[in-house]
């Protein structure tokens, strides 16, 4: 018992509705300090409500029980789940602001923090460091980059805003495979750094080999868990997620 | 000629008060997609609050209780005008716009216009029919500037006007909070996930807008004394007008809107007769939009997109 830890992210019984329509059954799933999870499926099997939800985007059920770090994460507003818990969020489409500069989206993501200006330039540093890129671009306008740079802007401004946490929303989408080994590359420095990552992904292969633990979620229920290395050599994922 | 520039002074007075009404129009559009009709009787309301807190510091100051100069009493009047304003429009806000957020845009359209009833009757019934006349704060002089006639209130409300929207500008540009109302503009959605509350950023638009059309109130006020509770029903069409001739939620846009219908006015009412203008001015306003639908300077907007 006194060996065992304590997850830092609880979700018990999660149920997600749009309307009539039911898109999470009920789903219950834990992640622990510092590790990289992945939730893969297909598309519309539940994937990005999963996040949704623990960002508080909508609404859950009654039954429905989830805690960060012992918080209740229900108790708390969407914004105030990124500034007072740590969680950070790399939306599906990356959903930057278009009409702003790279520094400006960067900007606007220390909005809600209240650390010295030396915390946050040291942050700026490191993603900096990171995505040597966006240094280069930090006067363009983020609408008028390439795809990976995007991708990469969205990834630097959700470690800004928060980093106990990130949740990560299929990043290798429209991705070239170069690009995409370079993202997983950041995320897992960014791992290191302390940063717990929760991915949900389309592209099980790249996922599982990334994550150390994944999950399997099919039409809004979660029906396979297991370290990645047993998630891969199933005979069932290969079949439905790995292409045989 | 002198006729000529004679009516661009006085377009650019009207100008002011259209372009500083049109700003709190596009200012809410472009975070929001909703036409605030409310607007134009927060102008009037705005402009009640002018005339209150100016007879008051003008009360004080002609008794001798404070000792303030009248261009004192006069900035005082705009700072505490603008600052009261605000609340209007966080009030109408808070009241009749949020509880409706997501529901049709057509909905909240009509609470604006039932919003801006309800203000109208509320000032009849408080203050009653009998018209109010603004004080007078500042003396007004005529002097000759080139071949021009000028006042030195026209010249005040313009070069006011400006510096309130270069200030505008500043604040939209530099400020996390203009960053957050731009970031708005383009997706909504996103918002919170940068720890940003939505609520505090469109609470922050709607004072902003209101304190204008505080500006704009106090101004107005000076320059066309007489109050009544439907000032600010024409006012507020119009400047709505300058706006979406502008381009919607565009905020250069509502400068140029604002001017530019102050201009058309003007000059229709100078070549023309004055009963005509508004008949004539409009049908050009008309026009201008037959072919640029979306206003000088606004774009064909995406769909609102949602996370």
């Amino acid at each position: 018992m006194a060996a065992e830890r304590t997850p830092q992210l609880v979700v018990e019984n999660l149920e997600v509705y749009y309307g009539a329509i039911k898109a999470l059954h009920g789903i219950s799933f834990h992640v622990y300090p510092g590790e990289i999870v992945t939730i893969i499926g297909a598309n519309g099997a539940g994937k990005t409500s999963t996040l949704r939800a623990i960002s508080r985007l909508v609404k859950v059920g009654p039954e429905t029980r989830m805690t960060f770090e012992g918080h209740d994460l229900l108790a708390y507003p969407p914004h105030k789940v990124v500034s007072e818990l740590g969680i950070s969020h790399v939306p599906e489409g990356r959903r930057l602001f278009g009409n702003l500069t790279v520094w400006e989206n960067l900007q606007l993501a220390t909005f809600a923090r209240k650390d010295p200006p030396e915390v946050i330039q040291r942050d700026f540093d490191m993603v900096f460091d990171l995505f040597p890129r966006l240094a280069e671009r930090r006067n363009q306008r983020a609408g008028t980059m390439s795809g990976g740079e995007q991708q990469m802007l969205a990834v630097a401004r959700a470690l800004i805003t928060a980093r106990r946490m990130m949740l990560l929303d299929e990043p290798s989408m429209g991705l070239a495979p170069k690009l995409m080994q370079e993202m997983f590359e950041a995320l897992k420095e960014i791992n290191k750094e302390g940063t717990t990552i929760l991915l949900v992904e389309q592209n099980a292969n790249m996922a599982l080999r990334f994550a150390q633990r994944g999950y399997v979620l099919e039409t809004g229920n979660l029906v396979l868990e297991g370290p990645s290395q047993d998630l891969l050599a199933n005979p069932r994922v290969k079949e439905a997620y790995l292409g045989g | 000629m002198s006729q000529v520039a004679q009516q661009l002074f006085n377009a650019l007075q009207w100008g002011s008060f259209y372009a500083l009404i049109a700003l709190g129009y596009s200012m809410v559009y472009s975070i929001l997609m909703l036409f605030n009709f409310a607007h134009g009787d927060v102008f009037m309301v705005a402009t009640y609050i002018g005339y209150f807190v100016a007879t008051l510091l003008l009360g004080l100051a002609l008794s001798g209780s404070l000792p303030l100069s009248g261009v004192a009493v006069f900035v005082l009047t705009l700072l505490l005008t603008m600052f009261l304003a605000s609340f209007i429009g966080i009030a109408v806000e808070r009241v009749a716009y949020r509880p409706l957020r997501d529901a049709p845009r057509a909905s909240a359209a009509i609470t604006g216009l039932m919003v801006g009833i309800f203000l109208e009757t509320l000032v009849l019934y408080l203050l009653g029919a009998s018209r109010r006349n603004f004080p007078t704060l500042i003396e007004v002089n005529t002097f000759e500037l080139g071949p021009v006639q000028v006042t030195n209130l026209k010249v005040l409300t313009i070069v006011l006007a400006v510096v309130l929207m270069v200030l505008l500008h500043l604040f939209i540009r530099k400020t996390k909070v203009g960053m957050a109302m731009r970031a708005m503009s383009y997706d909504y959605a996103v918002i919170p996930l940068m720890g940003v509350p939505l609520d505090l950023i469109i609470a922050f638009t709607f004072a902003l807008g209101s304190a204008l059309a505080g500006a704009a109130g106090v101004l107005f006020g000076m320059a066309y004394p007489v109050l009544d509770p439907y000032m600010g029903v024409l006012i507020g069409w119009k400047a709505f007008v300058a706006a979406i001739l502008g381009g919607r939620g565009s905020i250069l846009g509502a400068v140029a809107g604002g001017f530019l219908l102050g201009f058309i006015e003007i000059l229709v009412a100078a070549v023309l007769t004055s009963t005509m203008r508004d008949l004539v001015a409009y049908s050009i306003v008309l026009l201008i939009l037959t072919f640029r639908p979306y206003g000088l300077f606004g774009e064909e907007h995406s769909v609102r997109l949602r996370l």
